[in-house]
């Protein structure tokens, strides 16, 4: 916060932002300033309020407290149209575009360009069509309906939004997060034009990495309150910007590995044959009690889908799973689910949680048989587990009768996991268990999968992040086009040599002919 | 809004394959001319009110008050008063009169649900019980005679051998055709239909935008209860009874997602067309209303299952979190293609 010569001006600066909702205190005084022309980087856990704060920087909600200086000027957002008129756009993270309407119409929704009342279709589409050249994607069509868009199509559609209306401070709450790298290059140097022109960027992202090749400077956030602000990003240690976040030192991210179980255990899930037509075929493998075994793949490889047709979520093509030394019907959650199968699914929100119920009712979703008396609920043993299991987990707040909805995303994971904990589940299935879960709680999740292997659960993880995938599971199946291509002890592999074989594995067309499990 | 004509070709192959029963079963009697005009004579009144309950339901909404609102605005603009007031000066007292009671209860019922928080199926559902009550009291459950004859003569003569309601009829499905396709108003209702939250954020005063749409579907009611009285002569309250359940038939059948975001005013006209040829054609055959009715439903059905047919030949991807509302409640979706992942390109950077 010393004052630096030859800094450009203050564009923006928020001070003291306090935002109350009932039973939350989102944001309890928070400072940001930024300046013209600089990438602003806001980093925080998950629950540290950013999303918030963008809300409030947006005019979408008012804040309780605290003030707003736009260009030296005192200011207040009362409504979008009131921050949009000053200048300041908004890339929201959930996408928030109308999926009904054409390219042209979400870009300038709000803004429409009319003459004697007439909207003027053809304009816009030129103009939207401009925007999307300069954004690097000029096959976008402008007349294109969005709901028919890729997520990072969409992403981009909502960039160029951004740009259409001639923003002096363009928010991006993680842009990068349905973009692949060369997208992700492409954005950066999209965001590198827009400051040379004197625009401001506050850029939120998970990824450390990323804020190092495009951020200028560093406000960090943790549980609603700024713990600094202004930290250039070239003289700041990540070791000290992930304690600045986690308000501790993280020296282990990954649990260590307990010694081998022993090799004559018998597996407790056995995969043979299994194929799903379209999609993989012929993977095989066993995980024993204690076992964390990781599938490594890019998207589209398969390894969901293989997750979803242990679970029983689809029926398997040929093959058989096998629980326990027990044969589970293809195709049958329920039967799944009864001989001690967990999943915790990849997309949380809609299909792990009911977001709208509380927290302890999430928990006891799949183990109800366990509550009722005369078949109706008993509600005091059936929160009082809850209670139990969030207690074990440590899941914030401790507080069974919240609704889940108001969780962070790594406290949802843990409601997910509490779930099967519960139900003293044997397998566990784990797709994608630290997406949209930050640096700090990652660390908490992995203590937690490698808790439970050591409790005697076979552990199945899914990740699209290599070194996950490699810190956590004790075997590696990498996944390429829907076929186990290696399956190696983890530290027999290093990231490099998963990266060949999963890229080797894309480009082969003949993938699903490849022999299941080589090693 | 890509290929209209794709979009509503079944619609149009329905209405093709109707007139051709027609002409098969009933001949010379269908094709006559004074028939083609009876027909859309009929689809006139119901017509104008789909348009409104188009944009309505577009909008996210849904309108159950149409009839009765009908129904009020023909009691209301044929009262005593009213009358008396259109004999001294002009019948436009008596088309202002429907209009502006029309716009009232849309007011009231947009207001109740964009301000009060009411689920529109309740607020409307109220105001179907009270309007059509009101006009009960109002007309003490006497039928009113409309006493203008300038104003059966204007509204029931033609133009170049067009009958005025049709032309109405048309002058309404352009407009809303315009209003709903070439002006920042129907962008607006297609956003806040299609996603509430991301209209608001982009600037648009969803509550205000709500309580138009509901004003706009009342005018729609009053201009059809202005043709109603031309065409019976008479204010009723049981005029437009069943009305909102037609209506909201020829928006579903003519493309319109009832969970808003999508339809097309082409859509419903063709639907409007489709349930009033079949009438025609079933009472040209002498079947019963009894009948018709059974076979309205069986279209309904059937238009309803093909179209999502159609919609699940193309699959629609949405947004990492969005899930297509068909698909939420199903257990496990989520196609290799269909759902891209964020963390697709961490592997290679983490």
């Amino acid at each position: 916060m010393s004052a630096q010569s030859a800094a450009s001006p203050t564009l923006l600066e928020m001070h003291g932002i306090v935002k109350q909702f009932p039973g939350v205190r989102a944001l309890d005084g928070v400072d940001l300033e930024v300046r013209a022309g600089e990438v602003h980087c806001l980093l925080g856990q998950n629950g540290a309020g950013k999303s918030t704060l963008i809300k409030v920087l947006a005019g979408a909600h008012q804040p309780d407290d605290g003030h707003i200086t736009w260009d030296g000027a005192p200011v207040t957002l009362g409504d979008p149209q009131a921050a949009m008129t000053l200048g300041i756009a908004t890339i929201y993270q959930e996408l928030d575009l109308v999926s009904g309407l054409t390219v042209a119409d979400n870009v300038f929704l709000g803004r429409e360009r009319s003459r004697l009342g007439l909207t003027r279709p053809a304009q816009a589409n030129k103009a939207a069509g401009e925007l999307l050249t300069r954004l690097g994607h000029p096959e976008i069509r402008p007349t294109a309906e969005v709901g028919s868009l890729s997520a990072a199509q969409q992403q981009m559609v909502s960039m160029a939004r951004a740009l259409s209306q001639n923003a002096r401070l363009i928010v991006m709450d993680e842009p990068s997060a349905v973009l692949d790298s060369e997208e992700v290059d492409h954005l950066f140097q999209v965001i590198r034009d827009l400051t040379d022109e004197g625009v401001a960027v506050v850029y939120i992202s998970h990824r450390l990495e990323e804020i190092r090749q495009v951020g200028d400077r560093i406000t960090v956030l943790k549980d609603g309150r700024t713990v600094a602000t202004g930290l250039p990003v070239q003289d700041t240690p990540t070791r000290e910007v992930i304690t600045l976040m986690t308000g501790r030192t993280i020296e282990y991210v990954f649990p260590p590995r307990r010694a081998l179980p022993e090799q004559e255990a018998a597996p407790l899930l056995e995969v043979a044959g299994l194929s799903l037509a379209g999609s993989f075929s012929g993977v095989e493998f066993d995980v024993r009690p204690g076992e964390v075994v990781g599938l490594a793949g890019l998207v589209g490889s398969g390894r969901s889908e293989i997750l979803e047709t242990i679970y029983g979520a689809r029926k398997a093509t040929t093959g058989t799973v096998k629980v326990g030394g027990r044969k589970l019907r293809s195709g049958d959650v329920a039967a799944a689910v009864s001989a001690g199968v967990g999943l915790a699914p990849e997309e949380r929100k809609s299909q792990g949680l009911l977001l709208g119920d509380p927290v302890y009712q999430n928990i006891s979703i799949s183990s109800l048989s366990r509550f009722t008396r005369g078949g109706f609920l008993t509600g005091g043993p059936e929160k009082a587990a809850a209670r139990e299991q969030v207690r074990a987990l440590d899941v914030r707040p401790p507080d069974v009768d919240r609704e889940v909805r108001t969780l962070s995303g790594g406290n949802q994971q843990k409601v997910v996991l509490a779930r099967w904990l519960l139900r003293d589940c044997r397998v566990l299935l784990l797709d994608e268990p630290t997406r949209g879960v930050d640096v700090g709680a990652r660390s908490e999740i992995y203590a937690l999968i490698r808790a439970l292997a050591d409790r005697g659960v076979a552990v199945v993880v899914v990740s699209s992040e290599i070194p996950e995938v490699l810190g956590l599971a004790d075997r590696v199946l990498v996944v390429a086009d829907g076929a186990v291509v290696t399956s190696a002890p983890a530290d027999e592999l290093d990231e490099h040599k998963v990266l060949d074989l999963v890229m080797q594995g894309a480009v082969s067309t003949s993938g699903a002919a490849r022999e299941g499990d080589v090693a | 809004m890509a290929g209209p004509l794709g979009r509503n070709l079944g619609l149009v192959v329905a209405l093709v394959l109707l007139c051709i029963a027609g002409l098969v079963t009933a001949g010379d009697r269908f094709a006559d001319v004074d028939n083609v005009l009876t027909i859309l004579r009929l689809a006139a009144v119901i017509g104008v009110v789909s348009v409104g309950m188009t944009f309505v339901i577009i909008g996210g909404g849904i309108d159950l008050s149409v009839g009765a609102i009908v129904a009020l605005s023909s009691i209301w603009a044929t009262t005593l008063a009213t009358q008396a007031m259109a004999a001294d000066f002009h019948w436009i007292v008596m088309v202002g009169t429907a209009i502006l009671v029309g716009a009232a209860c849309g007011l009231v019922n947009g207001v109740v649900i964009a301000y009060g928080k009411l689920v529109a199926f309740i607020a409307t559902l109220a105001m179907l019980a009270a309007a059509r009550g009101l006009a009960e009291i109002i007309a003490n459950r006497r039928t009113q005679i409309v006493q203008d004859q300038s104003f059966i003569r204007f509204f029931s003569g033609d133009v170049l051998g067009i009958p005025t309601l049709v032309i109405i009829f048309a002058l309404v499905a352009v407009l809303g055709w315009v209003l709903l396709n070439r002006t920042r108003f129907g962008r607006h209702t297609f956003a806040v239909g299609g996603n509430a939250e991301a209209a608001r954020l982009a600037g648009i005063r969803v509550q205000r935008h709500t309580v138009y749409l509901y004003v706009l579907s009342g005018v729609a009611c009053g201009i059809a209860a202005v043709m109603l009285m031309a065409r019976t002569t008479t204010g009723s309250s049981t005029h437009g009874t069943l009305y909102e359940l037609d209506a909201i038939a020829a928006v579903v059948i003519g493309g319109t997602l009832l969970i808003g975001g999508r339809g097309t005013i082409v859509g419903t006209v063709l639907g409007v067309l489709i349930f009033t040829t079949l009438s025609n054609v079933f009472t040209l055959n002498n079947l019963s209303s009894s009948a018709q009715a059974v076979a309205k439903g069986v279209i309904i059905v059937l238009a309803v299952l093909l179209q999502q047919r159609v919609a699940n030949r193309n699959p629609r991807r949405r947004g990492l979190r969005g899930g297509t509302p068909e698909a939420a409640g199903t257990s496990i979706p989520g196609s290799p293609s269909g759902t891209p992942t964020p963390g697709a390109a961490a592997g290679p950077t983490t």
